[in-house]
């Protein structure tokens, strides 16, 4: 399988363990990721909240890169996917915000590139091929998968339902760790709002990870480098404001699988992490 | 909701509605779906079934000055639950707009100002310089030492960058940015 990558600006720098295991363990598995030349950032909120025009202008750059190239794209981030398949939505329904696009690009998108979420392409390889390549099983690690709002919100462009999202856990399940089930899957970390509003953002913060360790997660799993950030990196932070002491690994889905297959921690990018991870998975190992 | 005395604007509501695309925006019957699924709802002054009344009734200077439209996280969950398909979400981003347009921002200052600075990244490298819109910002606030352990930690985990990655059409970008609605 040949598919276009748009990594998205967060795996270049915060995030750049999500690129590394979305790499190793896709090449892993035999899919072929083909990075869109010269993409350019998606706008994420900050150009959805100061101007329409501009909010699809900068993801159609990059689709009508991708369709020159006869490829479709997969996104790991969630609030890029998010973007695009917004983007592509206007872009195909609505003739006006097309053609005004058009005219700031230069170029016309014909909408016939396919966005697919990380989750998406890692299941289209099949449950059983995953499954088949486990070598280190995560028995008796308990996970909470975290999908937070961009993948499955809103519904017309969500990836897995809104509501009751299935995808990252059969993904984790096939490591044989235990996805947990657990009420705060689909809940706001409340993403940017940690720069525009911290103390909001943290209290959101604050609630996942509390709900997560009641229902005795040992790990969180996410697809998204702002729910991680908000999750992992501002931990801290949270037990400051809150009086707690929330000491919770938080992984991208991609390190789990990648560790279950026997990769390398070094090269999943598993020493980044604000929590460390490691004790948690010597659970497993030991 | 104690609205006391404002000036009406009763053309606000359909102009919201076409800016964003909501025709069913006069549907609402205050069922309050929307805030009881709202994660920050508990920190928004108007809730949101009160500001789509708000707008109902032409209360453009409340909407536009709330506290809520900056606190929204943008996450969906209204718009995924509403019965009569508002796209709730979508609505408070073109909120936000008009008092960026309107320069009503005063309840959403840390907001507009991260926002700008992401953008003028963006428009100036073609792909967000985290690192650089992250210390310009808690300079601008006045607290250039908000996030100094996570900078140390993220420095120790080799995740900072110190120079912008530049795409090669950088150019591209000023066109994309020429139409942009001035604030």
């Amino acid at each position: 399988m040949r598919v276009g990558y748009y990594p998205g600006c967060s795996l270049e720098n915060t995030a750049k363990e999500y690129d590394l295991a979305a790499r190793l363990v896709t090449n892993h598995l035999g899919i072929q990721l083909v990075e869109i030349p010269d993409w350019n950032c998606c706008g994420a909120t900050a150009a959805h909240s100061t101007d329409h025009l501009l909010a699809v202008a900068l993801p159609a750059r990059n689709l009508v890169i991708a369709e020159e190239m006869g490829l479709d794209i997969t996104v790991p981030c969630a609030a890029c996917y998010q973007r695009l398949r917004t983007a592509h939505r206007e872009l195909t329904e609505n003739r006006a915000v097309a053609e005004e696009v058009a005219g700031v690009l230069g170029r016309q998108y014909r909408g016939t590139v396919r966005i697919h979420s990380l989750l998406e392409t890692m299941a289209d390889v099949g449950f059983d091929v995953l499954s088949a390549q486990v070598v280190n099983p995560l028995k008796g690690l308990r996970v909470a998968c975290y999908y937070g709002c961009l993948l499955v919100r809103p519904p017309s462009t969500g990836c897995d339902d809104p509501e009751s999202p299935q995808l990252m856990d059969r993904l984790v399940e096939t490591t044989k760790a235990e996805a947990v089930r657990w009420g705060y899957h689909n809940e706001c970390c409340g993403a940017a709002l940690i720069f525009g509003a911290r103390e909001v953002a943290l209290k959101l913060v604050q609630r996942i990870l509390r709900n997560a360790v009641d229902t005795g997660a040992q790990v969180i799993a996410c697809a998204c480098p702002l729910c991680q950030s908000n999750l992992d990196i501002r931990q801290g932070q949270v037990n400051k404001a809150f009086g707690t002491n929330f000491a919770v690994p938080v992984l991208y889905f991609p390190q789990l699988i990648g560790i279950a297959m026997g990769l390398a921690p070094r090269d999943l990018g598993l020493e980044t992490h604000f929590v460390d991870p490691q004790k948690a998975l010597r659970i497993v190992s030991g | 909701m104690l609205l006391g005395k404002s000036q009406i604007d009763p053309g606000f509501l359909a102009s919201t509605a076409r800016a964003s695309g909501q025709d069913t925006l006069s549907h609402c019957y205050q069922c309050g779906k929307c805030t009881a699924g709202c994660p920050t709802a508990f920190a928004m002054d108007y809730k949101p079934n009160q500001i789509i009344r708000l707008l109902q009734l032409g209360h453009k200077e409340k909407a536009l000055g709330s506290r809520a439209i900056w606190v929204c996280a943008g996450c969906f969950t209204c718009t995924t639950r509403c019965p009569c398909g508002i796209d709730i979400a979508q609505v408070m981003d073109n909120l936000r707009i008009v008092a960026r347009q309107e320069g009503r921002t005063g309840q959403g200052k840390r907001a507009v100002l991260f926002n700008e600075l992401f953008l003028r990244s963006v428009r100036r490298n073609g792909r967000v310089f985290e690192t650089g819109v992250v210390a310009a910002f808690n300079l601008k606030i006045g607290k250039p030492l908000h996030d100094t352990e996570l900078a140390r930690f993220m420095l120790k985990g080799r995740k900072l960058r110190f120079v912008p990655v530049r795409i090669r059409k950088t150019a591209e970008m000023a066109g994309l940015f020429a139409k942009r609605k001035k604030g």
